[in-house]
């Protein structure tokens, strides 16, 4: 049987539920060994396979143009899309931006701070992603698994792949809402 | 025909970034472009809390180096309160960071541009990773999962839990370090010190091997900036900040509190990173460099044994110039752990750092606050203004990552004119255009507080500017 594919990425968030993803230590191995990690911020794949992962696993929220066309793209992909953590659940800290918006924000950043050039403007290349209201995920797409948590303990984490790679759905309660 | 090449997302970095890369009619570059592109907006939204939540609040601009941020609030944290933390509490907070340094420059090391370095540029994608790692090299891999492990044990022992720990406060810390505690990371430094050892010899080694690409590879002259010992010793946690210019001769030497007499900010529209520079020199000329390589640049002597010697070997590489190869971050970074991990012992071998005097409670309330401290990735800076009752009115950051924008943006230019030639691209080429802005290890989501992702994606596009071609790794 082939080992189930696993994509990531990580959108509005600090990466720092990734980094507890590393925090299993030694158990990386045994993830790897029962799963084929795809297209993550750690390999070198640049988006989710075409044809399609099992899982995926998104970390952060949404607050750009960009991270909601990863959000469907990762979903549009993805079998199974687990919510990783307390941005990608219910938009964590990043979410007090809709108290001011992100005008003001980007006014105070770019235009106002202390520290910059006078006559400095918003950035505004067409490159760049435009900003709305910062969501979790299931604001934008349907969910299948929430992992709460800032960031979700690694024991959690390695509870959560372990059973999605063996083809069972987690169920995240109790100890795996303990946050150490 | 004009061509742009699009790499999204930059891969095996912290946070999103694209690059652009435009080509001239003959397929040479014409200029290429690191774009950084998210904005959160902590400096807004954090207007109207209270100075004392920001070591919790701050953290979350980043999970790899939070403890910078922690570390940073607090600080600026007691200069707003005038609470200076007794000698325990500043040792126990340096012990924290060093755990930091060491997990976050390890895992950059082995983990991220390891691939590159261990497998190769040209290695297939697929295996282009830490999967590949284990497959090629078991157990040196899993000494470098145990040597990050070691530095975010370090920081779970003192603010119980590895990412965004609970700890420190204005004025000190929070919890004291036992007895039981502190041989218990004392018992990981010998091992530690062993793998960073190899790390080094491994860096050492593919440095002979491809002394070419390291001489080509983004060299460029810049200052250098951050923080000093009293004696231009190598320093992370605190002290006066140094700028020297690209010579090697110092140009300012002064307290984090006047910064903005010193640096400024520039805004590009093609990205949502700033450009900080030297006032007096005017941007671009005044931009500098730091994190490891500009710390080493600085830094005339190390504090440790071990670091000090590699100190010297790297300070030969341009007979005691700055050295100015981008790709000798990777050294830096490796003496950077070594001096980290000796310096986790010093602490932890003096007996204040077992001392239960960790909290100043005399308050002298100011109401403004700077907070500096050397991130693994450069020179972090907090500037808080606060009410009366504490209430903030003012936030400004200015985050190690973005101090390097220019050399980024510059060592992708450079490197894409080096070995990017159409029409035929390759993959191979594209990966050595990350590896430039993966030299630096930035840190996306910290420069973006502001922005937080960096994808990559290569668009070519014709002189007219139609997009012809998107090549994104799939």
């Amino acid at each position: 049987m082939n080992k189930p594919k696993i994509a990531s990425d990580w959108i509005c968030g600090c990466a720092g539920c990734h980094m507890s993803l590393l925090d299993m230590d030694e158990r990386i191995l045994k993830v790897v060994e029962l799963a084929d990690l795809r297209a993550t911020p750690i390999t070198d794949l640049k988006e989710p396979d075409v044809s399609g992962v099992d899982v995926g696993i998104l970390e952060g929220g949404v607050n750009n143009s960009a991270n909601e066309e990863v959000a469907h793209k990762m979903r549009k992909r993805a079998k199974i899309l687990v919510a990783l953590g307390d941005c990608a659940v219910f938009g964590g800290v990043p979410a007090m931006r809709n108290f001011c918006g992100a005008e003001a924000a980007l006014q105070r950043a770019y235009v106002e701070a202390e520290s910059n050039e006078p006559g400095s403007q918003i950035p505004n290349d067409p490159e760049l992603a435009t900003m709305t209201e910062a969501r979790a995920i299931h604001d934008v797409v349907p969910v299948d698994i929430n992992v709460p948590g800032c960031p979700p303990d690694a024991d959690t984490i390695f509870y959560v792949l372990a059973e999605l790679a063996q083809g069972r759905k987690p169920e995240v309660k109790d100890e795996y809402l303990h946050w150490h | 025909m004009t061509q742009k090449i699009t790499i999204e997302p930059v891969t095996r970095i912290e946070g999103h970034a694209k690059v652009t890369i435009h080509l001239k009619d003959d397929g040479t570059v014409d200029h290429a472009y690191m774009h950084v592109n998210e904005f959160r907006g902590f400096e807004k939204f954090c207007e109207g809390r209270l100075y004392f939540e920001m070591p919790q609040i701050t953290p979350r601009i980043c999970g790899i180096c939070p403890v910078s941020h922690h570390l940073a609030a607090a600080k600026a944290g007691d200069a707003i309160t005038g609470q200076t933390p007794p000698r325990p509490a500043s040792m126990l907070r340096e012990l924290m960071h060093m755990g930091q340094i060491v997990q976050s420059h390890g895992m950059h090391f082995f983990e991220l541009a390891g691939p590159d370095l261990l497998l190769g540029f040209d290695a297939a994608p697929e295996i282009r990773n830490v999967v590949g790692l284990i497959g090629a090299n078991p157990d040196l891999t899993i000494k470098a999962v145990q040597l990050r492990k070691f530095g975010q044990q370090v920081i779970k022992t003192l603010g119980g839990r590895k990412i965004h720990p609970v700890f420190a406060v204005p004025g000190g810390v929070n919890k004291a370090l036992s007895v039981a505690e502190r041989d218990s990371i004392l018992e990981g430094v010998d091992a530690a010190i062993a793998t960073t050892q190899v790390g080094l010899q491994i860096i050492k080694d593919w440095a002979e091997k491809n002394m070419e690409d390291i001489n080509k590879f983004a060299v460029f002259p810049t200052g250098y900036f951050g923080l000093t010992t009293r004696e231009n010793g190598l320093e992370l946690y605190d002290g006066n900040v140094r700028l020297i210019s690209r010579e090697g001769a110092e140009l300012e030497r002064f307290p984090i509190a006047n910064y903005l007499d010193i640096i400024a900010e520039h805004v590009e529209p093609w990205s949502y990173l700033k450009f900080p520079y030297y006032k007096k020199m005017g941007y671009p000329d005044g931009v500098y460099r730091v994190g490891p390589l500009g710390r080493l640049n600085l830094a005339e002597k190390i504090d440790t044994p071990l670091a000090n010697e590699e100190l010297k070997v790297f300070k030969s590489l341009n007979n005691g110039k700055p050295v100015e190869n981008t790709l000798y971050y990777h050294l830096a970074r490796l003496v950077e752990v070594l001096f980290s991990i000796e310096r986790i012992r010093v602490l932890c071998e003096d007996p204040d750092i077992l001392s239960t005097d960790i909290l100043n409670t005399r308050k002298d309330y100011k109401g403004h606050g700077v907070g500096v401290i050397e991130a693994p990735r450069g020179t972090l800076i907090h500037d808080y203004t606060a009410d009366e009752n504490g209430k903030l009115l003012k936030v400004n950051l200015i985050v190690s990552t973005g101090h390097n924008n220019w050399a980024m943006s510059n060592a992708v230019d450079s490197v894409a004119k080096t070995y990017v030639k159409g029409p035929d691209i390759h993959e191979g080429m594209l990966n050595r255009v990350e590896a430039a802005i993966r030299a630096y290890d930035p840190c996306l989501s910290c420069s973006t507080h502001a922005v937080g992702q960096m994808p990559i994606q290569l668009d070519i596009v014709a002189p007219d500017g139609t997009l012809m071609k998107t090549i994104t790794r799939d």
